[in-house]
């Protein structure tokens, strides 16, 4: 079989293969321990840590949709100083290269969980979550529009230290995903993850009233793919050399390949691992088939290759 | 009277100590349909799941993949361990038993045998069982019963009398009734229809047989109305309750934060609890079950009054 270096470069670091976690997918990582080993994907990316801990939206907390489904969580956490003191370590000891994920509800609150975790040690990049859909104001105020989503990348891209890229999460839930896109980037972000889940809802059959404790919930899982396919394809035209983590609905490697296709460094797996909790190195290893079959080396070969002229073979 | 501390065999476990990979916590396996059967209104499904059973306890559940591999349907449906076997003529098998309640036990249902079922465990915090030789009660609703015949099965071992109550609304919804009486001294059936064993509720019978057997501990797993009014029952009578809840859960691996539950823990405080990880089993004097579905206001990180958190 074909050898085929997996490894790939996201805003300055370099990562084994591209396959990370999705945030909110998998714990702090030490729930998925049973199945594999968290050193071996790409990262592991943390669940959105809030300043304060948060006891989340009430249930029922979710609904199985059509190849996906809906949640409400509302960002359930420990708060900053429970990761710090417990979580972090554990990733950091694992030798897993953590991804953190940040939310706040206003600027002061993003400024400081930026100083606290950027001041972490063993931090290998910062996760602006912009777009949770799930807390009180549905992330309308930051993720959906460009001037509040560039102030928030701002004042996080100034705490953290210049070695640790900061990423912005991006929502689909906006009439032009390259406006926010280019609005973060210009703002300081490093790099952009693509998609957070899209708003939806479910009525139960039952009390004919909304299913969610939370009323509306995030859309995730193989049913938004698509779209993720196409954010990403979007805004790596728009700015090619911006480096972009793609994520929705990957369950196996073509899925992930797609994505690298489309624009991507790096590809996120997120709500499949609900399904499969051995899907992160699964997909590693599909990855890996795919390129080879293929006849490809680098996953490097391959990241916006959709984007050539016809014709240009491989 | 104490408990042996629910030692978790779940990813719990890995708080602290390093858990392999190979040696405890759950396992994932390609699964292998041996039978399944109707009993009552119920389906009794046996897989050859090797490494489940030597890591099972009472209590502790498995998490199906419905579907297929390539199924549209992707959370995993939990369900509590009946009996897990280690080893037998084909290799270690896990049993469960549950009712047809939408698209996913639909299909678990009508599985042909030699049928591929990926399966996770064995998942949760199992039963504590009681260190001395003390009287206990088990109380099943419904097929919520499963559980409680292996548990019966070490009670027994550590030299526990074991009474049962097992309550179903109609006769075809009792799971179990004649094996109970191989597990247990004392067997009493309520139905809520009077169609056999004594018309009513479990809770019905409870006072008089936790008094009569003077019973340490009650173990029960069923509906969350049974569930608190047997903690109920069981604190009125100064004995323990150990309450395995019935969640729907979307992973069952405590990763999806779906399946949370409000309880208070040796601190005082309440904490919105994962059913998966942090139980299925609880205290039952410890779940605030007037609150499960709300985020009570004294809960940790509950949103604050007057304004967004």
């Amino acid at each position: 079989m074909t050898d085929v270096d997996l490894s790939t470069s996201l805003a300055g670091i370099t990562l084994p293969n591209p396959v990370m976690t999705a945030s909110g997918c998998a714990g702090a990582g030490k729930e998925l321990d049973a199945f594999f080993d968290v050193a071996e994907v790409g990262a592991i990316v943390s669940g959105s840590v809030t300043l304060d801990s948060r006891a989340g939206w009430p249930t029922p907390r979710m609904v199985e949709t059509p190849s996906g489904m809906l949640n409400a969580i509302g960002l359930q956490g420990l708060g900053i100083d429970g990761f710090l003191a417990t979580e972090l370590p554990w990733l950091v000891q694992r030798n897993a290269r953590a991804v953190v994920s940040i939310a706040g509800s206003s600027l002061g609150e993003y400024a400081e969980l930026a100083r606290r975790v950027g001041n972490s040690p063993g931090v290998t990049a910062v996760e602006v979550n912009i777009s949770c859909p799930n807390v009180e104001d549905r992330g309308l105020v930051f993720g959906c529009d460009p001037y509040q989503a560039s102030k928030v990348v701002n004042v996080v891209r100034r705490d953290v230290p210049r070695a640790i890229p900061v990423l912005a999460k991006l929502t689909p839930d906006v009439t032009s995903i390259v406006d926010v896109a280019e609005a973060v980037v210009n703002a300081g972000a490093d790099g952009l993850v693509m998609v957070n889940t899209t708003l939806g809802m479910a009525i139960d059959p039952a009390t004919l009233r909304p299913t969610l404790g939370g009323t509306t919930g995030g859309l995730s899982g193989p049913a938004i793919h698509p779209v993720a396919v196409r954010c990403v394809w979007q805004v790596h035209a728009a700015m090619p050399e911006v480096p972009i983590v793609g994520v929705g609905g990957v369950r196996t490697g073509f899925d992930a390949l797609e994505l690298l296709l489309a624009g991507a460094v790096a590809v996120q797996v997120g709500t499949v691992i609900f399904n499969d909790p051995s899907a992160p190195v699964r997909v590693v290893s599909e990855l890996r088939e795919e390129l080879a079959q293929r006849n490809i080396t680098s996953v490097a070969d391959v990241i916006g290759r959709a984007h050539r002229p016809e014709g240009e073979l491989l | 009277m104490a408990l042996e501390a629910a030692t978790s065999v779940g990813p719990a476990a890995t708080t602290g100590a390093y858990v392999s990979r190979t040696t405890t916590g759950p396992v994932q396996v390609a699964g292998e349909v041996l039978t399944v059967k109707r009993v009552g209104a119920y389906h009794h499904l046996t897989l050859v799941a090797p490494g489940v059973a030597d890591r099972f306890r009472p209590g502790n559940f498995v998490a199906l993949a419905v579907g297929g591999a390539l199924s549209d349907r992707l959370l995993r449906r939990s369900f509590s361990i009946y009996r897990a076997r280690p080893t037998g003529a084909y290799g270690g098998t896990v049993e469960v038993v549950f009712a047809v309640t939408g698209p996913g036990t639909r299909w678990l249902s009508k599985l042909a045998a030699g049928t591929t079922v990926d399966v996770v465990g064995p998942l949760g915090r199992p039963y504590a069982l009681p260190k001395e030789p003390v009287a206990c009660t088990l109380v099943g609703g419904g097929c919520g019963s499963a559980p409680l015949f292996s548990l019966a099965e070490r009670l027994r071992e550590r030299g526990c009398g074991v009474h049962m109550v097992l309550g179903a609304s109609t006769e075809n919804r009792l799971f179990g009734a004649l094996e109970a009486k191989r597990a247990a001294t004392t067997v009493v059936v309520t139905t809520e229809d009077g169609s056999i064993g004594i018309k009513g509720a479990v809770t019905d019978v409870l006072p008089d047989l936790l008094a009569r057997s003077s019973s340490d501990v009650v173990y029960a797993c069923g509906p969350k109305a049974m569930l608190h009014a047997v903690a109920e029952t069981a604190e009125l009578h100064g004995a323990w309750s150990q309450t395995a809840v019935e969640d729907s859960m979307a992973c069952g691996t405590g990763v999806c934060m779906t399946c949370v539950l409000p309880v208070v823990g040796e601190d005082g405080v309440t904490r919105m609890l994962r059913a998966c990880v942090d139980g299925p089993v609880f205290r039952g004097d410890r779940v605030r079950w007037d609150d499960v579905g709300t985020i009570p206001e004294d809960t940790l990180g509950a949103p604050r009054r007057g304004g967004p958190q």
